[in-house]
């Protein structure tokens, strides 16, 4: 297939008129299938996460012909399960001047000025809704002793908007939009595909037709058509080897679609979440983050010298540096992720890191503890606070915690405008598969409020104007050339990595491809170390394809197969992450170029020369992707440096 | 620390599966487990034996993915603990570790330590959610919830679906990955129009492919949420009220 290196348009579809009224206006203006259409269209949704489960049961509902894939064993798993803390909103319960607005203007601010404001204020708009739509589908919230729901704050607000279910948000919620998808497969409007791995994505006239998956049990490889295609595939933060994403999560998906014309919009936009545990040896496979919702009530510090080795506890109030609260007083240890995250990493590179490899700092609860009682805690943060203990063998309510920062979440993604849809005519991305909500950094608590609002309320409403166009035509059948041409590529890939023979395992390259990642195009990014990143993945990459070693058969379940896929696909996503940093000379939110900061080392915006989105556009082996721009308009959310001091 | 394995391998759900052998050494103890295999894995691929197969993601205990018998026990010897936050600590330099995989007749097995789970699917999808469709639901503050019914549901909803319960039970019972979610909804105000008609439903669906309880409790000892057998009684409750009351007069069918 060919690509067209033609300069492409972006244009975003953002309705006209006052923000406060594009999303009406726009849901009165789209095009509609009526009810009895629906069951004539075919739509595939792949990864059942929160967006996904949310849009498949959503779709189904609306009586549309669904079909979901998930790898998992289950639609109950996906990595939106880990997310802790909780779900932001702008019910304004707590009476303490939140609004749409408000959480619109966070969000964008919070962003860094590197999202864009219609797609946001939408997002801030439904955020009520998806309150109201978990409360009555049975989520169980934290409530207060007279029957409402209760709220706590989360970095980077200074409102409390947060609904929590305990430490365990993401599991309510994702177990409530488990539970509506399979209600739906009960009724047999969606049918739902398990241990099915998407591969890729199947074009024919330049619009998208259907995907090919491998059965991970039989190695089958399989093609499925539909009126419409929707990644709900997550983030790619395991292209840093050591994350706290769950071990299967990964960028196959929208890396297929990418090459198959989608453009990949910010992809070096990464989080670093501030609150993981600390790395303890070679083996570890994963960080566990510790949820943010603990710096509440927990003080960061380290100690005042490099030379310290008294246990936390023995160590004197005034030789700690509580350096949060002393570098940003009016948001203390409640700074934006980002701004936590590269405070910690200048702690430990000041040599004043704690724990026995020196690379975490604490999170202490003494003082909490002593002012609401272990009992308070122990109701806010017990599990985190048992998770914690099973891990490092040390109880929290005695001694601090060590945390430090660790990849969690990517802002980049593909670009999709305002419908949702990507540069490909029916291929839709939503949740964290997508770039549009977050900007250069994601604020606490905003994950999951994303992914439901893109699953239950956003793709349900846009996907009809583009399936209108579509009435009564039928689906492209399974053995058209396009079809067998992509199965084709498909089962050579597989051939291929069964048939290097080398000497390492997926994971010796996955490791050293993560080490480059973490060092070069984590926290801190230079030119000079970037472009020593793209030296050092183009050797590890011929490595990989020339000294890989991938035991067993196709036709069985391989764990090493599927992993080989998808590493193969990280290793050219980390590729295209590394160009994007180079690219953006400037710091924005987890973007930080040690090139472009203030004299205090706070990062520097350059809102002249960069205030747009990168969309990154696939070229072919040889030559490198061609970057267009989406120009950014502030039109409601004034430009500004960000403060949090 | 070094340790002696004893895996159980099997290529498919058509094959006979056998018992096999691993040293294990040099493990660090701050490992976890399933580090512990991932080790051993990356050790047997650089020998040329196929790696062990076993199921895993978040390793946070929170998604219910992983599960295997350690020494005869469902998770391992830890307490309120999945097999993924179970670490080598807790074992002593010089054991002899058995390792097998879910040991139910509803649970194929796929390959090696992985099994198929899809039961608990069909379990939910009997009614093990409240019927409102998206977009239909009154402000959340309609609905009040008593804060000691908000915690016990929540208590309850924090079932992983890992299937340890089935796995440590001697009649692979599944009541108590299904009371759970029953207690969930049932003890919820937004769950009572469905109440009867869900545990009549899933109860009946969960007997298609399970055994019987008999009260022996090993599932609320292996459940790394320690869900307390309390939710199996509400349960059999509703399960025979639901037999006494006239459902059509309870607008329930």
């Amino acid at each position: 297939m060919t690509t067209e290196h033609t300069d492409i348009v972006l244009d975003a579809k953002i309705p006209d008129g006052p923000i406060q009224e594009m999303w009406d206006t726009y849901r009165f203006d789209t095009k509609l299938v009526n009810p009895s259409n629906r069951r004539k269209f075919d739509i595939i949704v792949v990864g059942t996460g929160l967006a996904g489960a949310g849009a498949a049961a959503a779709l189904g509902e609306q009586g549309y012909n669904v079909k979901a894939f998930t790898y998992n064993d289950s639609s109950r798993r996906a990595h939106s399960i880990a997310a802790q803390g909780g779900i932001n909103a702008a019910k304004n319960y707590p009476n303490d001047n939140d609004s749409i607005f408000r959480l619109f203007y966070d969000t964008v601010k919070g962003g860094d000025y590197r999202a864009r404001e219609a797609n946001v204020y939408r997002l801030a708009q439904v955020s009520n809704a998806i309150i109201d739509q978990t409360v009555a589908q049975g989520a169980p919230y934290a409530r207060e002793y007279g029957g409402l729901l209760d709220n706590r704050s989360f970095g980077g607000a200074q409102v409390s908007r947060t609904f929590y279910a305990r430490g365990q948000t993401g599991q309510q919620l994702l177990l409530t939009a488990y539970q509506a998808l399979a209600r739906q497969v009960a009724a047999g409007t969606v049918e739902l595909f398990t241990r099915s791995e998407m591969l890729d994505v199947v074009l024919k006239d330049g619009r998208a037709v259907g995907i090919v998956t491998r059965d991970l049990i039989t190695g089958e490889i399989a093609s499925h058509s539909a009126h419409a295609v929707v990644l709900a595939t997550g983030g790619y933060s395991n292209v840093y080897f050591l994350s706290t994403n769950a071990m299967n999560c990964n960028g196959t998906a929208i890396w297929r679609a990418y090459r198959k014309g989608a453009l990949f919009a910010n992809p070096s936009f990464t989080q670093i979440h501030p609150t993981a545990i600390p790395a303890s040896d070679e083996f570890q496979s994963k960080l566990t983050l510790m949820s943010e919702s603990l710096r509440n009530d927990g003080r960061i510090w380290v100690p005042k010298s490099a030379d310290e080795t008294r246990r936390p506890n023995e160590i004197p109030e005034e030789e700690r540096d509580y350096y949060l609260e002393r570098q940003y007083p009016a948001f203390g240890n409640l700074v934006p992720r980002d701004v936590a995250s590269r405070a910690a990493m200048r702690a430990v590179q000041s040599g004043r890191g704690v724990g026995p490899l020196k690379n975490g700092v604490y999170l202490d609860f003494a003082d909490a503890i002593s002012r609401l009682g272990r009992k308070t805690i122990e109701e806010r943060y017990g599990n985190l606070f048992e998770m914690y203990e099973r891990i490092t063998d040390e109880n929290p309510y005695e001694v601090p915690m060590r945390i430090y920062p660790a990849p969690h979440y990517t802002m980049g993604g593909l670009w999709v405008d305002y419908n949702l849809e990507t540069t490909i005519p029916g291929l839709f991305a939503a949740g964290e598969a997508n770039f549009s909500d977050h900007g250069a950094n994601r604020l606490g608590a905003s994950a999951l409020m994303q992914g439901l609002a893109d699953g239950y309320f956003v793709l349900p409403a846009t996907i009809s104007s583009y399936l209108a166009k579509w009435l009564n035509k039928p689906v492209v059948a399974t053995d058209d050339e396009a079809f067998v041409e992509v199965e084709r590529e498909v089962r050579e890939r597989i051939e291929t990595f069964l048939s290097i023979n080398g000497t390492h395992s997926v994971d010796y390259f996955h490791r050293k491809l993560g080490k480059v990642m973490i060092d070069e195009c984590g926290m801190s990014r230079s030119r000079e170390g970037l472009e020593r990143a793209l030296e050092e993945i183009a050797q590890i990459k011929r490595d990989f394809w020339s000294d890989l070693s991938v035991l067993g058969t196709n036709e069985s379940m391989n764990q090493s197969l599927e992993r080989a896929g998808r590493v193969a696909d990280f290793l050219e996503l980390g590729e295209l992450m590394v160009r994007d940093a180079l690219d953006r000379e400037e710091s924005c939110g987890g973007h930080f170029r040690v090139e472009s900061a203030t004299e205090e080392g706070e990062a520097l915006r350059d809102d002249e020369n960069f205030a747009f989105v990168s969309a990154w556009q696939w070229t072919d082996e040889e030559s490198p992707p061609i970057r267009h721009k989406e120009p950014l308009t502030f039109a409601y959310v004034p430009l500004s440096q960000r403060s949090y001091k | 620390m070094d340790v002696t394995l004893r895996v159980w391998r099997q290529l498919d759900s058509a094959s006979e599966g056998r018992f096999v052998t691993y040293e294990a050494d040099d493990i660090s103890s701050d490992a976890s487990f399933l580090e512990m295999l991932d080790t051993v894995n990356e050790r047997l691929n650089d020998q040329g034996e196929e790696p062990i197969a076993f199921d895993s993601d978040c390793r946070e205990g929170i998604c219910g993915t992983c599960g295997m018998m350690v020494n005869g026990h469902a998770h391992g010897p830890q307490s309120g603990t999945a097999t993924c936050q179970l670490h080598m600590r807790k074992f002593e330099d010089g054991d002899t570790i058995v390792i097998e995989p879910w040991r139910a007749e509803a649970f194929t097995v796929i390959r090696d330590l992985v099994v198929d789970r899809s039961p608990f699917d069909k379990i939910i999808q009997a009614g093990g959610y409240i019927s409102v469709n998206i977009g239909a639901a009154p402000d959340a503050h309609d609905t009040l919830v008593a804060r000691p019914a908000a915690e016990s549901s929540m208590d309850a909803a924090s079932c992983i679906g890992c299937a340890a319960c089935v796995a440590a039970c001697p009649n692979s019972a599944a009541n108590l990955f299904t009371a759970a979610k029953i207690a969930h909804l049932n003890l919820l105000p937004q769950g009572q129009p469905e109440r009867y008609l869900r545990t009549v439903a899933m109860v009946e669906t969960m007997e298609e492919y399970f055994g019987s309880c008999r009260n022996y409790g090993e599932c609320e000892k292996a459940c790394p949420k320690s869900i307390s057998i309390d939710v199996i009684a509400w349960m059999n409750r509703d399960y025979v009220a639901a037999q006494w009351k006239n459902l059509r007069k309870q607008g329930q069918q």
